[in-house]
C-alpha cells in the first residue's frame, strides 16, 4: 500500500515536472517550418557546441566527401546551425562537451544533376544523444532534412546551443512547391534573386518560377538573338541577365534543390521583344493605316515560328529543367482584328472571326516547338479556357478567380486529364493592411469536386510576386514571412496544419528564424526578435 | 535674368566681387507675403542675381520635370545654360560676409554630406589633367546674412526656412539657409551622357508652405535599431520634413531609458539592454536631426496606452476588477492617487530636460474607459469630484493636472485631438493633433481651428495602412486647409504628419513602406498649394525616389520601370 502511494506520488511528480519542462520548452517543440508529416519531441534535450560538432555521411551511403551538393550544404548548415560562432572564440575548452555528429545518408547518388520533376525530397531524421541520422533516398531529400536540423536547434539565454531528442518522418505533400518572381516589370540584381531562393531554401520551395522577360523590358541576353535585351532591356549592360548570371542561378538553385523554370511568355507580354526584334510584334491598324503601335507576337508568319523555334532552342539548353514555362495568358485580339493581313490569314486558315482559334493555332505551333526539344510545357489556364488540343503533358497553371471558379477551373482541368498548379490564391504582390498571411494559409488547393484520380493531378501550386510594385528596395520583406504561409500548405500535412492560431507562433518564430539568417522579412505583428535586423 | 549671365570666359576668370543683395521688388513681396503667411521671425536673405520668376505654373511643372525637383520649389527658373561640376575643383565654401564660417559644425558636416552625395557614386579621379571646360561652376558659396547663424541652436518651429540661390556665375553660388538649400542643389546637379556632373543656370526663392512637416515612428510596438532611425532622418531633410515625432513608448514596450526612473524600460522594454534608447541614443538623434535642421519632438502618450509604464512602475496603472476583486490586468493611468502625479512631475522634469525642442507630445488618445468602471475606488473618486457616470470628465481631470505639470517646466504641447473634444481647458498655444477619419477630419479641423487652436493633421496620412498600387496619389491629394473656415482659421493650420505606426512594420520593412509615400506629404506640406497634378508629380516623384535609391535608401518603386542605379543592399 505504501509502496503504491509512493510509486503514485513518483508518477505525479514526474508528470509535473514533465509539465514544467513542456512549459518552459514549448516555444522550441515543433519548431519546424513548413511542418514535418511526422514529428514527435521529447523535452530531453542535448548540448551542442559548434567546436566538437560534426555533419558527415554515413558508411552506407552512396554520396560521400566529394558530393558537391552536400558538401557544401554541411559548409552552409554549420554556420545555419551556429549563428554565433564566427564571434565565438574557443575558451571553452575548460567546458565537457559530448561530441555531436549528424550522420548523413544517401541511398542513391545524383550529387552532379539537377532536381528535377520526381526528386525524392523525403527524409527521416533521429535526433539521440551524441547523434543524429539523417536518412534520404536522394540529396535533395538530405537538404531538406539539414534544413529541419537546423530548425531544431535553439539557444537558450546564455546562448548555448541545444537540440531536443527528436524523430522526423518526412515527405512534401505537393511536388511542385514554386515561386514567380518577375524580373520585366523591374529589373532585380541577381543578388536578390540568390538571395530569394536562399530563403526559398529555408522553407522548403523547390521550384524557382523566372517570368524573365514581358511588356516592360528584355533583360535576358540571348547568345542568339542579343538585341533583343540590347534594345529591350531597360539598360543594355546594366539591367540585363549575361549567360553567367543565369548560370550563376541556376548553380546556386541547384545546390538548394531548387528547380529554375523559365518562362518566356507569348503571343502576349511581348511588346519589349519587338524593340529587338523586327518583324516580330503584329502592327496595329487605325483604319487602313499602321498605327505604329504593336500588338502581340505576330502569328501569321513562318518568320515568327523560325524565331521561336531557334529562341527556345537556346533557352531550353541554357535552363536544365525538364519544363519551360510558354505563358499564353492575356492576348488582347484587338490588335490582331485591325490588322488586315491577319485577317486574310483568319479567312484563309477557316477561323472565321474566332480568334481564340488564331491563338489556338500559335500556341499548337509553339507547343510542338517545345516538345520537340523533349520539354513539358507549362502554360497559364488561358491556353486550357481557349483550346481543345493541347498535349495531355502539358501543365495548366491557374492564376485568377474567385475561390468558386477556381474551384470549378481545378475541377474542369483535371476532369481533361492535365495536370495542375495553383497561384491564384497566392498572389503576394497584392498587398493589404494587416495579417494577410492568415488567407495564404487557409487554401486548400484539392478542395474541388472531382475523383480521387482528379485531385492527385494538382502537383502544388506557385507564390507569384509580380512586379508592378515591386523591385529590390521592397522584395525581401513583401515576400517574406507571407510566401512561408504558402510554403507550409504545399509541404505539410492539411489536417495537422489547418489551425492559423496554432501557426501564429510557430511563424513568428521562424520569422525570427529568418530575420537572424539575414533575411529581411517583415513583421507579422507587434512584437520582437531577439536579433533584430540590423541593415536598413 | 539675362543681364546677369556672363560670358563664359569671362566669368571663368572673374569670381563676382561681392553679394551686394538686391532682390527685386517682386521677389520682396513674394518675401513679405511668405512672412506674413507663416508668421515667421528672422528671415535670411541674400541674393546675387535679379529675381524673374515664373509664375505660370504649367511651365513650372515643365521646367522641373527635366531637373526633378522634390518638393517643387516656391519660385524657380532654370535655362538651358549648363556648366560642369568636378569633383577634383568643386567647392562649397562660405561667402565672404557671410556670419557663419569653418567654426559652424552644423555647415562643415552639410557641406561634406552634400559634397558627398553629389560626387559620391563617381569614381575616384586620377591625377586630374589640365583641361578646362567651357563652362565649370567651381564654387557654391553658402551665406548667412542673420548676425547669429544660430549654428548650435536647435531649429524651432519658427526657424525660417527660406532660401535662395542662383547659379549665375561659372564660379559663383550663393546659397542661404543651407541644408535645405543644399538638398535643393544637389539634386539639380545631374550626370550627362559622359557620366559629368553637370547644373543649369537656375534661380531659386524658395520657403514653406507649413512650419510643421512631420514624420511620425513608433518605437514602442517594434523597436527600431538606431541606424534605422538616423537612416531615415537622413530621408526626412531629403524631403524637406523638419519634425520628427518619436512615438517612443506606449502599450507594447517601454524602450526609453529614464534616469530617473530606470525601472521603466528595466522591466518595460522588449528587452533591457539590446531593446533600449539609452541617453546617449537620444542624444545621438537629437543631435543628427539638428544637424539637418530636424526638431525632435517626442511623445510620452498618457493616461491610455501605458500597459508597458506598468511593469516598471507600480501603482501608476488602474488595477481592473472583475466583480468586487481585482482582476490582475491593469487599465489606463491611475489617475485619482496622488503619487501619480509626483511620478508624472518627475517624469516630465526629466523629460524636459532630455528633449530640447519646445514642445512636448502627450497622447491622450483612445482611452479605454472599462478599466476605471470596473475599480470601486475610481467610482468613489467620481462621485466625491460629482462627475456622475461621465468618465471623460475623470479623463479631463487627470489631463488638466499633467497640462498643468508640463507647463510649469515650460514647455509647450501637442495632443491628439480627443483632448480637445473632451472640452479639456488648453493653454492658447497647444497644437491639436488630428488623427481620426471618423468624424470627418475636415470638420474637425474646423472646429478646431474655430476655437483658435493650432492644428496639424496626419488623419489621411497613416502610411502603416497600405493596399495594392499607387497609393501615394490619395496622400498626395490631401489637401490640410480645404476645410469649411475664415482664413484666419486656415492660418491656424501649421502642418502635418505622416504617421508610420509600428504594428506591421519594423527595421525589415520600415524604409521601403514609407519611401517614397511620404515623399508625397512632404510636398503637399512644402510646395504652393497650386502645385497639385499628378502627372508633374509622377514623373518628379520617380526621378526623386530613384535619387534616394541612389543615396542607399531602398525607396520602393512607384510602378513599373527602372532607376539608373538600381538598389544594391540587401
Amino acid at each position: 500500500m505504501a509502496l503504491k502511494m509512493f510509486q503514485a506520488q513518483i508518477k505525479l511528480l514526474r508528470f509535473l515536472f514533465l509539465l514544467i519542462v513542456i512549459y518552459g520548452e514549448v516555444e522550441h517543440v515543433y519548431g519546424v517550418w513548413p511542418m514535418p508529416q511526422q514529428i514527435t519531441q521529447s523535452t530531453e534535450r542535448y548540448l551542442l557546441n559548434p567546436r566538437v560538432f560534426a555533419l558527415s555521411y554515413a558508411n552506407d551511403s552512396m554520396a560521400q566527401s566529394g558530393c558537391s551538393v552536400l558538401d557544401v550544404a554541411f559548409k552552409r548548415y554549420f554556420k545555419l546551425i551556429f549563428p554565433d560562432f564566427a564571434h565565438g572564440t574557443g575558451r571553452d575548452k575548460s567546458l565537457r562537451f559530448e561530441p555531436f555528429t549528424l550522420v548523413v545518408s544517401v541511398r542513391t547518388g545524383g550529387c552532379e544533376g539537377y532536381p528535377d520533376e520526381g526528386s525524392n525530397e523525403s527524409y527521416n531524421l533521429t535526433v539521440s544523444a551524441r547523434q543524429a541520422a539523417l536518412r534520404a533516398e536522394s540529396v535533395w531529400g538530405a537538404l531538406r532534412g539539414l534544413e529541419s536540423f537546423s530548425q531544431l536547434v535553439y539557444q537558450d539565454d546564455s546562448s548555448a546551443y541545444f537540440v531536443n531528442k527528436t524523430e522526423i518522418e518526412d515527405y512534401p505533400r505537393f511536388q511542385f512547391r514554386g515561386l514567380l518572381l518577375d524580373t520585366s516589370r523591374h529589373y532585380l540584381p541577381v543578388n536578390s534573386i540568390l538571395s530569394t531562393l536562399d530563403a526559398m531554401a529555408y522553407s522548403k520551395f523547390n521550384v524557382f518560377h523566372w517570368h524573365i522577360v514581358d511588356d516592360p523590358s528584355f533583360p535576358y541576353q540571348s547568345s542568339t538573338y542579343p538585341d533583343l535585351s540590347n534594345k529591350g532591356a531597360f539598360h543594355p549592360m546594366t539591367h540585363i541577365y549575361t549567360q553567367s548570371d543565369v548560370r550563376r542561378v541556376i548553380a546556386h538553385a541547384r545546390l538548394r534543390g531548387i528547380r529554375v523554370l523559365p518562362e518566356f511568355d507569348s503571343p502576349g507580354h511581348t511588346l519589349s521583344w519587338g524593340k529587338g526584334q523586327p518583324d516580330f510584334l503584329t502592327p496595329c491598324y487605325k483604319g487602313d493605316v499602321p498605327s505604329g503601335s504593336f500588338g502581340p507576337l505576330n502569328p501569321t508568319l513562318s518568320s515568327s515560328y523560325q524565331f521561336m523555334s531557334d529562341l527556345f532552342k537556346e533557352v531550353t539548353s541554357v535552363f536544365h529543367d525538364s519544363h519551360v514555362h510558354l505563358g499564353g495568358d492575356e492576348v488582347d485580339f484587338t490588335c490582331w482584328k485591325s490588322n488586315p493581313k491577319v485577317q486574310a490569314f483568319m479567312a484563309k486558315m477557316g477561323f472565321g472571326s474566332d480568334y481564340t482559334k488564331l491563338e489556338s493555332y500559335y500556341m499548337e505551333n509553339i507547343l510542338n516547338i517545345t516538345a520537340a526539344l523533349n520539354k513539358i510545357s507549362i502554360v497559364w489556364q488561358d491556353v486550357f479556357d481557349y483550346h481543345e488540343h493541347i498535349p495531355k503533358d502539358t501543365v495548366l497553371e491557374i492564376w485568377r478567380g474567385t475561390p468558386a471558379e477556381i474551384r470549378a477551373e481545378l475541377g474542369r482541368i483535371t476532369l481533361a486529364g492535365h495536370r495542375v498548379l495553383l497561384s491564384a490564391p497566392w498572389y503576394l504582390n497584392h498587398i493589404s493592411y494587416g495579417q494577410d498571411w492568415r488567407n495564404a494559409y487557409t487554401v486548400q488547393p484539392q478542395n474541388f469536386s472531382g475523383t480521387e484520380q482528379q485531385k492527385e493531378l494538382v502537383i502544388g501550386g506557385e507564390v507569384c510576386m509580380w512586379g508592378e510594385y515591386v523591385d529590390a528596395t521592397n522584395l525581401v520583406s513583401r515576400l517574406w514571412p507571407r510566401a512561408c504561409a504558402a510554403a507550409e500548405r504545399l509541404w505539410s500535412n492539411e489536417k495537422k496544419t489547418s489551425s492559423v492560431e496554432r501557426a501564429f507562433p510557430r511563424l513568428k518564430d521562424f520569422r525570427c528564424t529568418l530575420v537572424r539568417r539575414g533575411i529581411q522579412a517583415e513583421p507579422l505583428f507587434f512584437g520582437h526578435c531577439k536579433h533584430e535586423y540590423s541593415g536598413l | 535674368m539675362t543681364s546677369l549671365i556672363h560670358d563664359a570666359s569671362a566669368a571663368l576668370t572673374e569670381r563676382p566681387s561681392g553679394h551686394t543683395s538686391q532682390l527685386s521688388e517682386q521677389g520682396k513681396a513674394v518675401r513679405m507675403r511668405a512672412l506674413t503667411l507663416l508668421g515667421l521671425g528672422t528671415l535670411f536673405l541674400t541674393t546675387s542675381c535679379k529675381d524673374s520668376h515664373i509664375d505660370n505654373l504649367e511651365e513650372r511643372s515643365r521646367l522641373s520635370d527635366e531637373v526633378s525637383l522634390w518638393p517643387l520649389p516656391q519660385q524657380f527658373q532654370t535655362s538651358p545654360v549648363a556648366f560642369k561640376l568636378s569633383a577634383s575643383r568643386f567647392k562649397i565654401v562660405h561667402a565672404p560676409g557671410s556670419t557663419a564660417g569653418p567654426s559652424c559644425s552644423l555647415l562643415q558636416n552639410a557641406f561634406r554630406r552634400y559634397f558627398k552625395y553629389i560626387f559620391g557614386y563617381v569614381n575616384e579621379q586620377g591625377q586630374p589633367r589640365s583641361r578646362v571646360f567651357d563652362s565649370e561652376l567651381r564654387e557654391l558659396q553658402v551665406l548667412i546674412t542673420s548676425t547669429d547663424p544660430e549654428c548650435d541652436a536647435y531649429p524651432s518651429l519658427k526657424t525660417d526656412e527660406s532660401c535662395k540661390f542662383a547659379v549665375v556665375f561659372l564660379t559663383a553660388f550663393v546659397v542661404v539657409f543651407v541644408v535645405l538649400g543644399l538638398e535643393t542643389f544637389s539634386q539639380l546637379v545631374y550626370e550627362d551622357d559622359y557620366g559629368v556632373n553637370n547644373i543649369n543656370k537656375t534661380s531659386i526663392l524658395d520657403y514653406p508652405r507649413f512650419s510643421h512637416r512631420g514624420i511620425l515612428l513608433d518605437t514602442s510596438r517594434h523597436y527600431l535599431p538606431l541606424k534605422v532611425i538616423l537612416a531615415n532622418l537622413e530621408v526626412m531633410a531629403m524631403n524637406k520634413f523638419n519634425v520628427f515625432h518619436w512615438h517612443i513608448v506606449d502599450d507594447s514596450s517601454f524602450p526609453f531609458l529614464s534616469r530617473t526612473f530606470p525601472n521603466l524600460s528595466q522591466q518595460g522594454a522588449y528587452h533591457p539592454y539590446t531593446h533600449v534608447y539609452t541617453p546617449v541614443d537620444v542624444k545621438s538623434v537629437i543631435e543628427f536631426a539638428r544637424m539637418r535642421g530636424i526638431r525632435v519632438i517626442a511623445e510620452f502618450d498618457t493616461p491610455g496606452h501605458t500597459q508597458s509604464w506598468g511593469k516598471g512602475q507600480t501603482d501608476l496603472l488602474t488595477p481592473c476588477y472583475s466583480g468586487s476583486s481585482p482582476s490582475g490586468t491593469f487599465g489606463p493611468v491611475n489617475p485619482i492617487l496622488n503619487s501619480t502625479y509626483d511620478f508624472m512631475t518627475s517624469f516630465f522634469k526629466e523629460i524636459s530636460s532630455v528633449f530640447a525642442d519646445a514642445y512636448i507630445h502627450l497622447g491622450g488618445d483612445e482611452v479605454d474607459f472599462s478599466c476605471w468602471k470596473s475599480n470601486p475606488d475610481i467610482q468613489k473618486f467620481m462621485e466625491q469630484q460629482g462627475f456622475g457616470q461621465d468618465y471623460s470628465k475623470l479623463e479631463s481631470y487627470y489631463i488638466q493636472r499633467l497640462l498643468d505639470i508640463v507647463s510649469s517646466t515650460k514647455k509647450g504641447y501637442m495632443v491628439w485631438q480627443e483632448v480637445f473634444d473632451n472640452e479639456v481647458k488648453l493653454k492658447g498655444d497647444t497644437q491639436i493633433h488630428v488623427w481620426k477619419m471618423n468624424p470627418q477630419y475636415q470638420d474637425e479641423m474646423a472646429r478646431v481651428t474655430a476655437a483658435g487652436f493650432h492644428t496639424l493633421l496626419s488623419s489621411p496620412w497613416y502610411l502603416n495602412r497600405i493596399s495594392y498600387g499607387q497609393d501615394w496619389q490619395d496622400i498626395y491629394r490631401v489637401d490640410p486647409q480645404s476645410f469649411n473656415g475664415t482664413p484666419e482659421q486656415k492660418k491656424l493650420v501649421i502642418g502635418g504628419e505622416a504617421c508610420l505606426w509600428g504594428e506591421y512594420v519594423d527595421a525589415t520593412n520600415l524604409t521601403p513602406r514609407l519611401w517614397p509615400r511620404a515623399s508625397a506629404v512632404a510636398e503637399r506640406l512644402w510646395s504652393d498649394e497650386n502645385v497639385k497634378d499628378i502627372g508633374s508629380a509622377y514623373s518628379r516623384l520617380e526621378k526623386h525616389r530613384c535619387h534616394m535609391v541612389r543615396r542607399g535608401i531602398p525607396a520602393e518603386p512607384l510602378f513599373v520601370g527602372h532607376c539608373g542605379h538600381e538598389y544594391s543592399g540587401l
